[in-house]
């Protein structure tokens, strides 16, 4: 046992500076990302994306697919925080990769951004059915937006979308409204509502519809309106995170630069919202922004310090947890007026929102109810685009010791004194009967 | 009487009685030995351990006593057990088991003897049953005399009714329960007989002993004013009657309310009213007599008229009182058990969770003769001495062994209260057949020109047993003490039936041939009593249930498989880990095992337990949830069908349908069921198949022998392979007897729709919406 935990040990100081720049729990930002392109011209055509990652400080590791050198983990750990997938066509990927061992990479909390396109290869539909998102089946289908397409796409089948649709949130598409519309062309998906670890982020008007463009429609098609989903995200239940793009084109200079103006909209602008769109949307995925963390949970009755094994019923006590925000850089206070700690056996028993003094300590104090078994302090904290706060701690409650009720009830006067007067009365009869004559 | 008439014989008596205590003291000494080596053989063929189930939650207990001191203990609440809602040990349990042992503990302790907990709570019990076995001793003394009460006492050590529940190792309530039983019958007798105050008041604390150790004292609170009210019909009352039941009521219901688990159900309970009742009518009656004492007879008839008037409105005005009482209390007043005492078909009908627990069963004929064997034959003959003379304390054994044959024909349990009223009975029994045969022998042997008297003292000539010189000397004791104490009047009514008895024994008389013959006869009954019994103690009752053993041919083979597992849960999982199981296991985990349970042997909340029996009934997924909601990590089942071993989960099985579907009707019984029988095998249901049970049960069963083949239901199982998908398993025991799953995390992803099945139902779930979506 002893050979053994030194080994470890030893083992673990050899891979300290190799961990430090992995994914950690007090850096949460991805670091080093492996690309993989099924054409090395995309590393080009898509330059203003790679590059706004790249100045961001992300290590880029550009692969082929196919190259089959490769590799996600070495010895057991993986030599990559993060994953670009931008190769629709592939059908196979290179080395040992294939979609369950992405399903893995996510699985250890690392993140992924995956990009499908007009007939994406089963191997990419198996990644995105993996991580709960449903690609149209038909491979040559596209989506076709009759009213909200690209001014730019008047002549062609309207499969070039102005999509304007987006998620309202600042967490994951940063705090600067995105005016112009994201241009899109590319393959529908959709979501199973019951899921609710997926999310749509940029979803069609109700006027688009998914089929294949080039031939007539012969019966309605599957996916239609809203429930389609051009961009989607999933965090994962250990707060991995996906970016799942039914459109390569979307990260491509050529929409970023392009100029749009949604059909039959007056508005016209320089530059369509696609970088803007994506660049926010990698902050995202790769933990720049939304990153919560937790202290442990502090608890103690009021007027003391330390925390106590057990609590009795109607205790007074108080409660807090610190939380901070990873801000790309440094952990900040998080603010926030609605996070709730529950006070829980079986069903909430307490459910008390928390103040905040802004230094990143949420505290609150309650009075434990008049019920006794085993408790849990539970802060469980979901809110969109943050990653999942699930805290829970178990406390004891007990009742009242056998000393620790009143010894005297006022309304039992009456009884006491019945009692007292029936035992004086008892020995008055006695001394009277024996003694009289 | 013949000692009167000179001083020669007067000597004679006085050393024949000297000689006759000594032997008797020598034999109560060896019948003690008896009672507490017969119980060794659990030891001796296994080892000194807890036995079963609930001894082994008792044992918990008295370690947190002897570690924490008597009022952690009071007010312990216990946060391993019944998760998450706990449970307040020191309200809860009947304390007296637990403080006896401890005292034990304590005692030695503080002697330099250093025992180990578990040591003293292993030996309690047959401790406790050499106590019960002089305890029956002096009870058939105040009864019939002492040769009845040594051999009463011998019975008693012996039975096997009660050598099943005191075995060493078998640390239960019942252990001094039984000695608390007879100890408070036989002070209810002895001041019956003698109307001392001081008896009466050792009463009550025997009573309180008896609340303190076991719920079974409700059986004394109806079975004394029972008594008392059956000597007030039959014209019996007496001022020693009021003296042995009136403390008796006042101070055990006051100290009865002073144990936590009885409180204000002393007062409260349809159980305690008999007495109550009772205390009223015997008031009324004492009234009655002493009104008669003061009055003329013509005054006597008015005021009789009056009297009665005022009583009847008096007992009216109670007995609506508490018709009113008990109507407004939702069982009627009478918890669970106790109904079905009364209507032995109640639980079954009404109460699975009651009729679940095999001791709650009525027991089977073959039963009565495995437990009480010989004595089963024994005590009508006892009953009919009893009534030759009948007297105050010999009406209330037969009293009380018919109350005892009844409730025992109830509940299997139960035949622990039955036995000792057997043993004294067949005691009172074999020591008036004796009296009768060696008398006749003695008799035939002196000739027949002796004259009366001579007969008489042959009579109670010493006999084999040595038991005849006691029979004449605890007569005379008894005697002695009533005249000391009681007035003149009292003293005519014992008398009589003893002049009475020696007239009837004069006439019975037998041939010498015919009483030799029935003497042999009797012995060998006795001794085919002893070998039952020592058989009994030998192997149906000293196997500790946690270890099995079985004999084949290739010798013996030991099942440790219990606590191999307990042993691994407590080493491979973590302190607060929550391990849920059927509630027959939830005792030993947490005592085994220290880890937390969701349910136990103690019953109380047939929901939680309801939970648990629809988790086991239903499929993995539902299953998964419920068990999650509870924050189960481990789940044990425990599973004979590599081994044979009967009494495995899926044979209980049906009560986890039947408790879970009482609660939770969405468990249909009937689904479980193919022909009206729980099958497993191909012909079983569908739900069968796929509930928890089933599969933790099964999983991997088929690696085994190739064929899956269940030795306790011996068929082939259904459903031979197939994959669990929320449960892994972490153990198996090195007979399959206990296996172990843990409850695997949540998916961290949810995947989509496999490609296949993609269909319309897509509008389907738009229509649902995401309303549990926390992204929206």
């Amino acid at each position: 046992m002893m050979i053994l935990s030194r080994s470890v040990a030893l083992i673990s100081l050899f891979l300290l500076p190799l961990l430090t720049f992995s994914f950690s729990v007090d850096n949460p930002t991805d670091r080093r990302v492996l690309v993989l392109l099924d054409d090395l011209s995309l590393k080009s055509s898509h330059s203003i994306f790679f590059n706004t990652l790249k100045s961001r400080g992300f290590d880029l590791d550009f692969k082929l697919a196919e190259d089959p050198k490769l590799a996600l983990q070495r010895y057991g750990q993986y030599l990559y925080d993060g994953l670009i997938i931008f190769a629709p066509s592939t059908e196979r990927l290179g080395g040992s990769l294939d979609s369950k061992s992405i399903a893995d990479f996510v699985d250890s909390g690392r993140d992924l951004i995956l990009s499908a396109d007009t007939s994406a290869s089963d191997l990419i539909r198996g990644i995105a059915t993996e991580c709960g998102v449903d690609f149209d089946e038909d491979s040559s289908a596209m989506v076709i937006d009759h009213t909200s397409f690209s001014a730019s796409d008047v002549d062609g089948d309207h499969t070039l979308i102005a999509a304007d649709d987006l998620v309202k949130s600042d967490v994951i598409l940063g705090k600067a409204k995105i005016e112009a519309p994201v241009l899109f062309r590319g393959v529908a998906h959709s979501l199973n509502p019951t899921n609710n670890l997926v999310l749509k982020v940029l979803s069609a008007s109700p006027s688009a519809y998914s089929a294949n463009p080039s031939s007539k429609l012969s019966s309605p098609p599957q996916l239609t309106g809203s429930a389609i989903s051009l961009v989607s995200v999933m965090q994962a239940r250990n707060n991995a995170r996906v970016v799942i793009s039914g459109s390569l084109q979307l990260f491509s200079d050529r929409l970023i630069r392009s100029g749009v103006q949604k059909a039959g909209s007056p508005n016209q602008y320089e530059k369509s919202g696609n970088e803007q769109f994506v660049t926010e949307l990698s902050k995202w995925v790769f933990h720049e922004r939304g990153h919560l963390k937790a202290g442990s949970l502090v608890h103690h009755r009021v007027g003391e310090t330390d925390e106590p094994a057990i609590y009795r019923i109607k205790d007074d006590l108080e409660f807090s947890v610190e939380i901070y925000e990873w801000s790309g850089k440094s952990w900040e206070p998080y603010v926030a007026n609605d996070v709730q700690v529950q006070f829980y056996m079986m069903s909430p028993y307490v459910l008390k929102t928390l103040s905040t003094d802004k230094k990143g300590l949420f505290h609150t104090s309650f009075k434990v109810p008049d019920v006794y078994g085993v408790f849990q302090f539970k802060v469980e904290y979901e809110k969109l685009g943050y990653t999942t706060l699930s805290l829970s701690k178990q406390i004891p409650v007990r009742p009242y010791r056998h000393n620790e009720y009143e010894r005297f009830i006022p309304t039992a006067y009456p009884y006491y004194g019945a009692c007292f007067t029936t035992m004086a009365g008892f020995f008055v009869f006695s001394f009277v009967y024996l003694y009289h004559k | 009487m013949a000692a009167l008439e000179s001083p020669q014989p007067a000597t004679a008596t006085a050393m024949r009685h000297a000689f006759g205590n000594v032997l008797s003291v020598l034999i109560l000494v060896l019948i003690g030995v008896l009672a507490f080596s017969i119980r060794l053989f659990s030891v001796i063929k296994y080892e000194s351990v807890i036995h079963e189930f609930d001894p082994y939650f008792n044992y918990r207990v008295t370690q947190f006593l002897s570690k924490n001191g008597i009022y952690e203990f009071w007010n312990w609440f216990d946060d391993r057990t019944w998760y998450p809602l706990g449970r307040v040990i020191g309200g809860t349990v009947y304390p007296g088991l637990t403080l006896t042992a401890g005292t034990i503990w304590w005692v030695l302790n503080s002697l330099n003897i250093p025992l180990s907990v578990e040591t003293v709570c292993v030996f309690t019990a047959p401790v406790f049953s050499a106590f019960a076995s002089w305890a029956t001793y002096l009870l058939t003394k105040e009864v019939k005399g002492s040769g009845a009460g040594l051999a009463a006492a011998a019975l008693l050590a012996m039975v096997p009714s009660y050598i099943s529940r005191s075995v060493a190792g078998s640390y239960d309530n019942e252990a001094v329960a039984i000695f608390a039983l007879i100890f408070t019958f036989y002070l209810y007798i002895k001041t019956l007989n003698t109307g001392s105050l001081f008896y009466a008041t050792l009463n009550a604390l025997a009573y309180f002993y008896m609340v303190c150790s076991w719920g079974g004292y409700t059986f004394i609170i109806n079975l004394i004013p029972m008594h008392v009210l059956l000597c007030i019909v039959t014209g019996r009352y007496s001022p020693r009657l009021y003296i042995a039941y009136a403390p008796l009521v006042v101070l055990g219901t006051l100290l009865a309310a002073l144990v936590p688990v009885v409180g204000f159900n002393a007062v409260l309970t349809s159980e305690h009213f008999a007495s109550f009742l009772v205390f009223i009518i015997i008031h009324v009656v004492a009234l009655v007599y002493y009104i008669k004492g003061i009055l003329t007879p013509k005054m006597f008839k008015v005021a009789v008229t009056l009297v009665v008037s005022i009583g009847m409105v008096v007992c009216l005005i109670v007995v609506a009182i508490l018709v009113a009482l008990v109507a407004s209390s939702p069982t009627g007043g009478w918890s669970g058990r106790s109904l079905s005492l009364l209507d032995p078909t109640y639980a079954s009908k009404y109460i699975p969770i009651i009729a679940s627990v095999s001791e709650h069963q009525p027991p089977t004929w073959p039963s009565y003769f495995m437990d009480i064997n010989v004595l089963a034959f024994l005590v009508p003959a006892g009953i009919i001495a009893c009534f030759s003379p009948l007297s105050d304390s010999s009406s209330f054994v037969v009293l009380y062994i018919v109350m005892s044959v009844y409730f025992s024909g109830v509940m299997v349990r139960l035949m622990l209260v039955l036995a000792p009223a057997a043993c004294i009975m067949s005691g009172i029994a074999l020591s008036q057949a004796f009296d009768v045969f060696t008398g006749s022998i003695k008799y035939q042997l002196g000739g027949s020109s002796n004259s009366a008297d001579d007969a008489e003292d042959t009579n109670n000539a010493p006999k084999d047993d040595a038991a005849a010189g006691k029979t004449d000397k605890g007569e005379e004791t008894v005697k002695e003490r009533s005249s000391k104490k009681g007035k003149k009047k009292e003293r005519e009514p014992v008398e009589k039936p003893s002049i009475k008895s020696k007239i009837k024994k004069k006439a019975l008389v037998l041939p010498l041939e015919a009483s030799i013959v029935a003497l042999l006869l009797l012995i060998m009954l006795g001794a085919f009593y002893v070998i039952h019994c020592v058989w009994a103690a030998a192997e149906a009752y000293s196997a500790p249930s946690i270890v099995l053993t079985s004999q084949s041919r290739d010798g013996l083979h030991v099942f440790d498989d219990f606590r191999e597992s307990y042993a691994w849960l407590s080493h491979n999982t973590d302190v607060d880990d929550k391990v849920a199981s059927w509630w027959d296991y939830g005792y030993q985990t947490t005592a085994m095992a220290n880890r937390t349970v969701i349910v136990d042997n103690n019953t109380w909340n047939n929901t939680h337990i309801a939970t648990v029996g629809t988790a086991m009934s239903s499929p993995e997924k539902a299953a998964w949830e419920i068990f999650n909601s509870l924050d189960v990590k481990y789940v044990l089942v425990v599973f004979g069908g590599l081994i044979g071993y009967p009494s495995d989960d899926i044979n209980k099985f049906l009560w986890m349908v039947r408790i879970g579907g009482g609660v939770f009707p969405h468990i249909k019984e009937a689904d479980y069921l193919r022909d009206g029988q729980y099958r497993i095998d191909s012909e079983a249901t569908p739900t069968m198949l796929n509930c928890l049970m089933y599969k933790l049960s099964y999983y991997r069963f088929v690696e085994t022998d190739g064929k899956g083949y269940d030795r306790v239901r011996r068929t082939e199982i259904g459903k031979k392979n197939f994959k669990l998908t929320h449960f892994e398993e972490v153990f198996t025991s090195h007979h399959w007897m206990v296996r172990i799953y843990k409850l695997k995390p949540a998916r961290n992803r949810i995947r989509g729709k496999a490609k296949k099945l993609k269909s319309k139902t897509s509008s389907g779930w738009s229509s649902k919406s995401a309303k549990k979506n926390p992204w929206i």
